[in-house]
């Protein structure tokens, strides 16, 4: 029993950073409707732009204290990711409205080469770490319940934590402010938004700088667990059945089709691994997602599809 | 002036109903097949049939068969490369388990079994759509590479699924140049281009391409989603799957899970988008793009690099090839999002109406 829930905690955990890379989807997809597999390279390019300004900035100012200089890396990094962001809209998307998703899906593929070939070039392409202080040692919990208690990873737990915050902020900022209201319309109906004067280029970058946010969020919680390099970029791999079991147009979706997700990856890794050779995790995610889908085709919380003839 | 179709006049339905009606387009393709054939083979060196022609003709084929399906059924595949995947290993199996068994059988085997598999993981279409479908393709492939690496039967029990096959033959010809390579994948192509081209045109394509346009619309008038939309995804993978075991066997000779990643199955959506969707010069002219382009870009940078003095280090070289790609990729896509064939027919109705101007 405690083996069972420490493994279901650790795929909530891990769940909880899926829909961290998730988010970036739907974000992205509700207010233009581009399927933007660019995320997974996002998330590397700002990764990249974290760990190595947090090693040179010390150089620079030189100073010691790691706190000011994760700080001002951070600072820096989330400029950086809206430069790309304004970039990408400015370069490419603008020119590329009302195309088919299909296309769309394809330029921010080409996006995703163009992103990476520069963060490399740049920043370089060796094993970086990214250092902001998360305790690593793991702690037990539940001592009293059970016999020996549940092993917690403390860095999980944070950086769940630090999702769950961020997705609670994103929320406020979509229902509370005027900004996310206008995205919200966007997401609604592009011409009926346009037409009571929401600019929407200027909508489309402030998207794409909160996906770049949630970027560098993921990528800081990912590189700081598994060290910043090339693979980084293929978590977006990962988080794609987390977006179709969600909905591609929904928030709550993410989160929650996260969880499924990473339960259900930990469970079956655990329990049926061993008996086809082990491995499993990445497919099952999307076998899972696809039993989903069979029975809610848009996904468990995504607008429904209405054919119009 | 020299290509215009007026004063042609049709007398038979035969006439009418050829798959080139046009007798410059006919006359130009038979030249263009020939060339290839006779022409070809006097002209060029070894290093460019080894580098850019076997390659270019193999991916051609798996373009079309994506095509089939994306193109033409409106079904968005991601796992195209998964199908290439299942040809090369059941091909493979085909070979070395049955005594004598022909290797051109082995490779159409191979693709019948990439059908099996295309039909199975082609089923959520029924219930899925767009996007959904998209990434649901992902499945398959991923399910693939894990099945390849990981169930030894597939591979005869060798290590991290690498396997190889030695030259293959054909009724006593042996595949080994570079040249029969050229001529035995230009062959298979040539057979399979004008397979679809005539599938395409008959009942079968209709019924995608209305599926494609708009499905409820196109079960109102009586075509049958699950029977178009299977027929389309086992056609695709059958194509798919002849073109993973031509690309193992004729272009790797010894091949692992790898060659048919993820990457590859994007590479094959980048064809048929840039090539074109929903055509099968398409095809040919999005694989030629992709293939020569990664390649030309690798000889030009170092001499591009040194004509300013620059000495310029392979892995600076590798990035600027990939940033370079990935810009004239969104570049194509803002210009001409319906791809190259569509600037080629454009250029056709040019040549019709040419010297003059209306």
């Amino acid at each position: 029993m405690a083996f069972f829930l420490e493994t279901l905690l650790g795929g909530l955990m891990s769940g909880m950073l899926y829909s961290l890379v998730a988010l970036g989807f739907v974000l992205i997809f509700k207010a233009s409707g581009v399927f933007n597999f660019a995320q997974g390279a996002m998330v590397l390019f700002a990764a990249l732009a974290m760990a190595r300004f947090s090693e040179w900035i010390p150089d620079w100012l030189g100073m010691e204290n790691l706190f000011v200089a994760n700080l001002l890396a951070f600072a820096v990094a989330v400029v950086v990711m809206f430069v790309v962001a304004w970039l990408i809209e400015r370069l490419a998307l603008r020119y590329l409205v009302n195309q088919e998703g299909a296309t769309l899906l394809m330029a921010t593929l080409g996006i995703a080469y163009v992103l990476d070939g520069i963060g490399q070039t740049i920043f370089g392409s060796d094993i970086y770490k990214i250092d902001v202080g998360m305790p690593k040692d793991p702690v037990m919990m539940l001592e009293s319940v059970f016999e020996g208690g549940i092993l917690i990873n403390k860095e999980d737990f944070i950086a769940a934590l630090i999702a769950a915050l961020l997705v609670i902020s994103l929320s406020i900022f979509f229902q509370k402010t005027a900004t996310g209201r206008a995205l919200r319309a966007v997401a609604d109906d592009h011409q009926a938004a346009q037409s009571i004067g929401i600019p929407l280029d200027r909508i489309w970058v402030i998207v794409w700088c909160v996906a770049g946010i949630t970027a560098l969020v993921a990528g800081i919680i990912w590189g700081s667990k598994l060290g910043v390099q090339f693979s980084l970029s293929t978590i977006a791999l990962r988080a794609l059945p987390v977006v179709i079991l969600g909905g591609l147009t929904s928030v709550p979706g993410a989160i929650i089709g996260g969880l499924i997700i990473g339960v259900g990856e930990k469970l079956s890794e655990v329990y049926l691994g061993p008996y086809v050779g082990g491995g499993i995790e990445i497919w099952f995610a999307y076998m899972l997602a696809l039993v989903f889908l069979l029975f809610r085709p848009q996904g468990l919380f995504g607008e429904k599809i209405i054919d119009r003839v | 002036m020299f290509y215009r179709e007026n004063g042609q006049f049709k007398t038979s339905y035969k006439a009418d109903q050829q798959a080139f009606a046009i007798p410059q387009d006919r006359w130009a393709i038979y030249a263009i097949v020939a060339f290839a054939f006779i022409g070809v083979p006097l002209l060029v060196d070894e290093y460019m049939f080894r580098a850019i022609l076997v390659p270019f003709l193999i991916l051609s084929l798996a373009a079309l068969g994506v095509n089939i399906l994306v193109g033409y059924c409106g079904q968005i595949t991601l796992g195209a490369g998964a199908s290439m995947a299942v040809g090369a290993y059941a091909a493979y199996n085909f070979l070395i388990r049955v005594d004598g068994m022909p290797a051109l059988a082995a490779i159409l085997l191979g693709g019948l079994v990439a059908a099996a598999a295309g039909i199975v993981f082609g089923a959520p279409s029924l219930r899925v759509r767009g996007l959904y479908l998209a990434v649901a393709t992902l499945a398959a492939q991923f399910f693939w590479d894990w099945a390849f690496l990981r169930i030894k039967w597939f591979t005869n029990n060798a290590s991290s699924g690498s396997v190889s096959v030695a030259d293959i033959s054909l009724f006593g010809w042996t595949i080994s140049t570079p040249t029969d390579k050229y001529l035995f994948s230009l062959g298979i192509l040539v057979v399979f281009a004008v397979m679809a081209k005539n599938l395409l045109r008959g009942n079968m394509g209709r019924q995608w391409m209305a599926i494609r346009d708009m499905d409820v619309a196109a079960t109102v008038i009586g075509i049958r989603p699950m029977y178009s939309k299977l027929t389309a995804f086992a056609v695709s993978s059958f194509y798919l799957g002849v073109a993973g075991a031509l690309w193992g066997f004729v272009n790797l000779g010894s091949w692992e899970p790898a060659a048919f990643s993820i990457d590859r199955s994007l590479q094959l959506l980048f064809m048929v988008i840039i090539g074109g969707m929903g055509a099968i010069s398409g095809s040919f002219f999005g694989a030629a793009f992709i293939v020569i382009l990664p390649i030309f870009l690798n000889q030009m940078l170092p001499l591009v690099g040194s004509l300013f003095g620059l000495e310029v280090s392979t892995a600076l070289v590798s990035h600027v090839e990939v940033i370079i790609f990935g810009s004239l990729i969104v570049f194509f896509l803002i210009v001409e999002p319906h791809g190259i064939a569509r600037l080629w027919a454009t250029g056709r109705e040019k040549l019709r109406l040419w010297p003059f101007p209306h």
